[in-house]
């Protein structure tokens, strides 16, 4: 299981590397916005994106798009992490095709829940 | 309020001289009616220049107020604008070196920890099989051996801990300084705003005076275009208070699900 962690604070991306360690989810990489994210995925095997959505240069909602557009990563689970809380970002990102959406400040609860969930509907 | 005197005043020309104008034409006194319009012209003018003027004195001031003017000898000085964003980056580098000293701490614990809850587990079930009596004199002399180590270890390994729980402890000083510094970039932005609201007092009356309309509703498109979703808007400070913002992580599965998730 390869794991893409998408935002543009260091301290961030390490706090959720480290509650992914804890989760069992050992083999991830980092990406700090979407332009340098989209690549990575395009090139390597993921089988999983974490991404915030305000990042400089390549903002969350729009690696998600772009994502969604490509044939070989469609199917790809995105799990949005991110501080934006308007109802109307949220069905957004929904329409766009995120597969979960967590709210910063989160717990390592939380987020293994929603991991959780979304591997238990991918699977079956 | 001076302003609104001098606007006053040219209201009350305007209608004066208006009247008298009506009277001339009807009564056809071309030339005064000329003169007439003539003085309002230059009542319009003086008003208008008064506040320009006023307007420039004010935006002057602002200037060597936030030392923001090159030419000014005070330039030497770092600009409060700039001096503030030198705070604030600080206080971003502040805080990210006491998350990554937590976060270093925390990983240079976590595995004592584990490897000490493991030994103790190990060692607690060979300590059973003893108690049970169903451990020799040869596996007893090792399983002694082993509890000495551990002994030994817990305690090395355990103050570590403790140490770095107290390193922990120590790296959250950032809030104490970074908060000062805030406090202070506050004070300041608080004044740049009732400074710039003073300065867009004084050119609506220019506007008033030169008759210049704005479009308000290409201002507000324009407005609301900068504020388009996708772009993001960072943590919400008042979420309880505002509907249109979900209020936990409660909130989003409830609307998640709503929309069939």
């Amino acid at each position: 299981m390869k794991i893409l962690i998408v935002d543009d604070f260091s301290t961030m991306r390490r706090i959720i590397k480290n509650l992914l360690r804890d989760l069992g989810f050992t083999n991830t990489a980092e990406a700090d916005d979407g332009t340098t994210a989209l690549p990575m995925l395009q090139s390597g095997s993921f089988d999983f994106l974490v991404t915030d959505w305000n990042m400089p240069g390549m903002s969350g909602i729009d690696l998600l798009r772009q994502v969604r557009a490509d044939d070989r990563l469609k199917h790809l689970p995105v799990l949005m992490v991110t501080a934006e809380a308007k109802r109307d970002q949220i069905i957004e990102a929904a329409q766009a095709g995120v597969n979960g959406y967590v709210v910063k400040p989160f717990t390592a609860q939380v987020l293994k829940e929603k991991i959780e969930k979304i591997f238990e509907r991918v699977n079956s | 309020m001076e302003h609104t005197d001098s606007l006053g005043d040219f209201e009350s020309t305007l209608k004066k001289h208006a009247h008298e104008l009506v009277q001339s034409l009807e009564k056809g006194r071309f030339g005064d009616a000329v003169q007439l319009i003539h003085e309002l012209n230059q009542t319009r003018d003086r008003g208008l220049y008064q506040e320009v003027g006023k307007l420039t004195r004010e935006l002057h001031s602002a200037i060597v107020n936030f030392q923001i003017d090159p030419s000014m000898p005070q330039a030497e000085e770092v600009s409060q604008i700039t001096d503030a964003t030198e705070r604030l980056s600080y206080v971003v580098r502040l805080t990210e070196n006491a998350a990554n000293r937590t976060m270093d701490l925390v990983e240079q614990s976590t595995p004592l920890m584990s490897g000490l809850t493991n030994d103790a587990a190990a060692l607690s079930a060979d300590w059973g099989r003893f108690m049970r009596r169903e451990v020799g004199a040869e596996e007893f002399r090792e399983l002694a051996r082993r509890v000495e180590g551990f002994l030994t270890r817990s305690e090395t390994e355990t103050r570590q801990v403790s140490a770095n729980l107290n390193d922990i402890l120590l790296a959250q000083d950032y809030q104490d300084l970074t908060g000062q510094v805030i406090k202070r970039v506050t004070q300041l932005v608080t004044e740049v705003e009732s400074n710039l609201l003073k300065l867009v007092l004084m050119a609506s009356q220019v506007d008033r005076f030169a008759g210049i309309e704005h479009d308000h509703q290409s201002i507000r498109t324009e407005k609301d275009q900068e504020k388009h979703l996708s772009q993001g808007e960072g943590p919400q400070i008042h979420a309880d208070k505002r509907e249109d913002v979900v209020s936990g992580q409660d909130d989003v599965d409830d609307l998640l699900s709503s929309l069939g998730f």
